[in-house]
């Protein structure tokens, strides 16, 4: 890359509607502030001391344009505001058929994994133009997920899952960024995004990848940590069963009601309390401490892959 | 000569004993140029390890801890401390007609707070430092840094009890103490916003210190507060810590707009345009400040709502902001306009703080942070409120009540040419820095892809261009206390009651008690001669 | 002494104003010191809904509610000392502080009392609790308030103390009613921050069912 760019390339389909966004209030400022040094410049210039203009009536205070300049920025603001924030709603609101790659974060690493099992460090192969989405959550400290490329960034915070998605625009290989200080090696932890050909990826995909994917693993997990126990459809004791559950809508013993997500699953293992099913006892026992990010994330992937709405 | 604050008594004891509001100052001044030094020479080291792209000047963990010294230096020793403390010690009893603050024991105990907690904090930095970011965020502060975290926080905490000494003699004097006829509607703006910044350092910083104290029990007790892991929750510190620390930008930067609100007048000869509007609009940014913290976390996993609701109220704060811009440029209008040394500080401060205000914009737009966030765009954008607002317009007020605090007059080419050279500086070291961060380099970073090495450079030159306009007000200020030609008490025709008493100011401030009967900022530019 | 006017102010009754004030200004910031904390409460109950309400029944009820009843009493008696100065009745006035720091102290001893059960009990936040990780943040909040709110309070039985000593002699600059005033107020806010530390602790949790 030569020569001096405002903003880095646009590789993803969020990218141009947020540039959109940029464009108009670099616009709207950039004018306002030449406005301003315009005035200041020549206020200075024409009332400086001994120059002949005319300087009768000074005003101290002129009410109409007081509020003027407070009413106008105030409509200007609200404009932005909602713009902003429905591109930023955008961000958080992934379409239902994005393909899940899993992230662990860790002082200095990022460690992905995609669903037929397929590892990698520091690097995220993606097809161009089929949307991906990242459940993302950190082993130690607080790291950030960012693709400047792409005009996403996203907090990895240990103990929850945070999740980000996008769709690549266009093959090649782009930044990844831990972007929240973690450490010695903060800027270190860095690594590159390659998003191919749907063709490509598909190969790359292919080659290398273990026999078992994730969801296999997961089914293997689900019955060694015991869930099966219990959670199996042919259990004898009373609890949630657990096909089809992402995506479905759960209603809890304490009247609320939420949607089933990857986060919902984890904090349901870990902090099994939190969360109850309406007509269960909340007899399960925690397994914080036991388990680790990268297994769970595989038992998640197992329940998604007994079906359900997404 | 007549007896006034600095020879009142020479020796060492005199001073560290005083009582006098205006040697509390020059004992704060000290100090405060001492840390704002050390900070300097922080980030004269990180701009020149940035000079290149591969880290190859300092180690990685040693350059963590250079940022973390600078932020946490200029943030709680200096920047802070620097208006209110410093000058507006010197300045809120002579403003008002005061004898004193109403607390002088309080003052003076501050002071000596404010050093006991710089203390620990330095030792903590010749001990091998501290790496968790000025922000001491956790998990990382607590049970990962290997550094000496718990002693930074002590001595932060200790700082912070400092700064609501302050607030609290200033809300006091300026509630009761205020001279016959200087109604709340008579005061100058400079009182008007130390005394809005005094409500948020009352208000805010026990916030700071108790979420610190926190911090430091986890770290001790390894009990979960902060840490997931523990049963903890980061973001509850995340909360807690910009609770305070943005309102904390406004402490920083409330007193530099009163001080713009003292010198264009001045040098305009004309009444501030507004006056009104400029001390609701100062009380607006206290307020609505208090309100904004969340814009912070847009990217941290906050609930999506509590990031619109922060969004909404940061574009709001954001107005009272542009009042303050508009009525300082159309307070030139029909002026009758001078160009001494205060008057460039203080236009560069508009200019400055304009864009820094506006780029604040970026931030405060949902979709637009969660690109710019924790890139080099925010350190430019603070930097433009912080160095390019609070700094210069500190050095404006510097050079302003120069006369006033030395008695002696500053060589005002000396002035003018070092305020010329900060600004293009300044201007150098960190426009660059807006650029890296909308191509996305990320901050706190000690080596970074080579494609950003362009405007690294560029942005390392401005700094040394920027260490030798700072060091330039040193060496001449120093130089005009014995050489310097001797002031009157009003060298600027000014209209504030400081200036009714002679330069240096006697021990008790006024010979007589003044009693107010003009309208604040009563300037004229035609030319009637204002009382000298 | 008595009554006499610090060389910055220009009055008796701008001094008394100034005190009093400083006395409020900084009592605004000692109940910030105490919001991360609030915050910290109403933030665990919003994420550990579960945690705290159970661990909140562990508290102790009736040493709390005998605690609220005497800290109130003691209150009325620093009522009585501020106006029995005021009107004069200087030995009166003594023997309401007396009462007043007694039933402080009686207040602290029944604290001490409940620290100890808890601590027993293995309601305490880190290694060897008793309690899940809600409900050790609970408890944490607790002792961090509760030990806050403690420290207070004997700050107030010493400043308490110092008055009723220093007013045997009416030279004493404590001696004047302005000064009782104000440490009087110091006093009620100790009184006010436990009631709201009473039912954020003892109440809530149990209501909740």
């Amino acid at each position: 890359m030569t020569g001096i760019h405002l903003l880095p390339v646009e590789a993803s389909s969020l990218a141009g509607r947020v540039d959109a966004v940029f464009l108009a209030v670099f616009l709207i400022t950039g004018l306002v502030a030449l406005a301003i040094f315009a005035l200041v410049v020549f206020f200075a210039l024409r009332y400086r001391q001994g120059s002949p203009a005319d300087r009768s009536n000074p005003p101290a205070n002129n009410r109409v344009l007081e509020i003027g300049w407070v009413v106008t920025p105030l409509f200007i603001f609200l404009g932005l505001f909602v713009w902003a924030a429905s591109r930023y709603a955008d961000i958080y609101r992934p379409p239902a058929d994005a393909m899940p790659v899993f992230v662990v974060a860790k002082q200095w690493m990022w460690k992905l994994e995609h669903p037929n099992g397929r590892r990698e460090i520091d690097e995220l192969h993606v097809p161009v133009g089929r949307p991906v989405r990242l459940v993302m959550t950190s082993q130690d400290v607080i790291h950030s997920f960012f693709v400047p490329a792409f005009r996403i960034k996203q907090d990895v915070v240990p103990g929850r899952y945070t999740s980000l998605w996008f769709t690549a625009t266009r093959a090649g290989e782009y930044h990844l960024f831990c972007a929240e200080y973690c450490g010695s090696q903060h800027a270190a932890m860095g690594g590159r995004i390659v998003a191919m050909e749907p063709a490509a990826f598909a190969r790359w995909l292919a080659q290398g990848s273990p026999a078992v994917g994730m969801a296999a693993r997961g089914l293997e997990l689900f019955r060694r940590y015991g869930c099966s126990g219990c959670h199996a459809r042919e259990s004898s004791v009373h609890a949630p069963k657990l096909e089809g559950l992402l995506g479905r809508p759960v209603h809890l013993a304490d009247g609320r009601s939420l949607v089933a997500d990857e986060a919902y699953v984890r904090d349901s293992v870990l902090l099994p309390r939190k969360d109850v099913v309406a007509g269960f006892e909340p007899i399960m026992p925690s397994f914080a401490g036991q388990i680790s990010e990268e297994d769970l994330m595989a038992i998640i992937e197992y329940i998604r892959s007994t079906g359900g709405p997404s | 000569m007549e007896r006034n604050y600095l020879t009142a008594g020479y020796s060492l004891k005199s001073w560290l004993t005083t009582r006098d509001h205006k040697r509390i100052a020059l004992l704060y001044l000290a100090a405060i140029t001492a840390f704002f030094f050390i900070g300097g020479a922080a980030a004269a080291l990180i701009r020149l390890e940035l000079a290149t792209a591969p880290g190859d000047l300092v180690s990685a963990d040693t350059y963590n801890r250079l940022f973390t010294a600078h932020g946490v230096i200029m943030v709680w020793l200096f920047l802070i401390p620097s208006i209110p403390s410093g000058l507006g010690n010197f300045l809120m009893p002579l403003m008002i007609g005061a004898r004193d603050l109403a607390f002088p024991r309080l003052n003076l105990l501050s002071w000596y707070i404010y050093v006991a907690g710089g203390i620990m904090i330095l030792t903590a930095l010749f001990l091998g430092g501290v790496d968790t970011g000025w922000t001491f965020y956790t998990p990382y502060s607590t049970l990962f840094s290997n550094s000496h975290v718990v002693l930074t926080l002590l001595g932060v905490f200790v700082v912070g009890f400092s700064s609501i000494l302050t607030g609290l003699n200033f809300i006091v004097t300026v509630h009761t103490m205020r001279a016959p006829g200087l109604t709340w509607f008579r005061l100058p703006l400079f009182v008007w916003a130390n005394y809005a910044t005094s409500l948020i350092l009352v208000l805010a910083t026990p916030v700071l210190a108790m979420t610190l104290l926190l911090v430091g029990i986890e770290r001790i007790f390894q009990v979960g507060i902060f840490d997931p892991a523990l049963g903890g929750d980061p973001l509850l510190f995340q909360h807690l810590f910009w609770f305070y620390s943005h309102p904390a930008v406004y402490i920083m930067v409330l007193p530099a707009m009163g001080v713009a609100s003292e010198i264009i007048p001045c040098f305009a000869r004309k009444r501030v345009f507004g006056y009104r509007f400029m001390a609701y609009a100062i009380l607006g940014i206290a307020v609505i400040g208090f309100l904004v913290w969340g814009h912070h976390m847009f990217v941290s996993g906050q609930a999506m709502y509590a990031s619109l609701a922060f969004s909404l109220l940061s574009f709001l704060v954001a107005i009272p902001s542009a009042i303050k811009v508009f009525n300082w440029t159309a307070t030139l209008y029909k002026g009758s306009i001078t160009f001494p040394a205060p008057m460039l500080y203080a236009l560069g401060f508009v200019g400055l703080f304009t864009i820094g205000g506006l780029t604040g914009l970026y931030l405060a737009s949902l979709a637009l942070d969660v690109h710019l966030t924790d890139t080099y765009f925010v350190v430019a954008h603070f930097h433009y409120i912080m160095v390019g607002g609070s700094v210069m317009a500190y050095l404006g007020a510097v050079h302003f009540w120069w006369p006033k605090i030395s008695g002696r007059l500053y060589p005002e080419t000396w002035g003018r040419v070092a305020a010329v050279v900060i600004f293009f500086g300044f201007n150098l070291t960190f426009f660059p820095q807006y650029l890296l961060g909308a191509q996305g380099m990320p901050r706190r970073y000690h080596a970074y892809p080579p494609e950003f090495t362009l405007l690294n450079v560029l942005s390392s030159a401005g700094a040394a261009l920027l260490a030798v306009g700072y060091l330039l007000p040193l060496a001449y200020l120093a130089w005009s206390v014995f050489r310097g030609q001797r002031a009157t008490g009003n060298p600027w025709r000014a209209t504030g009651l400081e200036w009714q008493t002679p330069s240096p100011p006697p021990p008790d401030n006024f010979a007589e008690p003044p009693v107010v009967t003009r309208e604040p900022y009563d300037y004229s530019p035609t030319g009637e001669e204002i009382r000298q | 002494m008595n009554g006499q006017v610090s060389p910055q102010f220009s009055s008796l009754g701008q001094q008394n104003a100034a005190a009093t004030l400083g006395m409020w200004v900084f009592l605004a910031t000692e109940l910030m010191f105490f919001g991360p904390l609030f915050f910290g409460d109403w933030y665990g109950r919003l994420h550990f809904p579960l945690e705290f309400a159970a661990a909140s029944r562990h508290t102790d009820m009736v040493l709390g509610t005998a605690n609220t009843a005497i800290l109130l009493t003691s209150s009325f008696a620093m009522a009585n000392a501020v106006e029995a100065l005021a009107a004069g009745r200087r030995t009166t006035a003594r023997a309401m502080l007396v009462a007043t720091a007694v039933l402080g102290v009686a207040f602290l001893a029944v604290k001490g009392l409940e620290w100890r059960h808890d601590w027993q009990g293995h309601l305490f936040p880190g290694r060897g609790s008793f309690l899940a990780n809600g409900g050790q943040l609970f408890f944490l909040l607790y002792f961090a308030l509760t030990g806050l709110h403690a420290v207070h309070l004997a700050i107030g039985i010493v400043l308490v103390l110092a008055f009723a000593l220093a007013m045997r002699h009416d030279t004493s600059a404590l001696a004047e009613p302005g000064r009782l005033r104000v440490a009087g107020l110091y006093w009620h806010f100790v009184d006010v921050v436990w009631i709201f530390l009473y039912p954020i602790l003892y109440l809530v949790g149990r209501a909740a069912g």
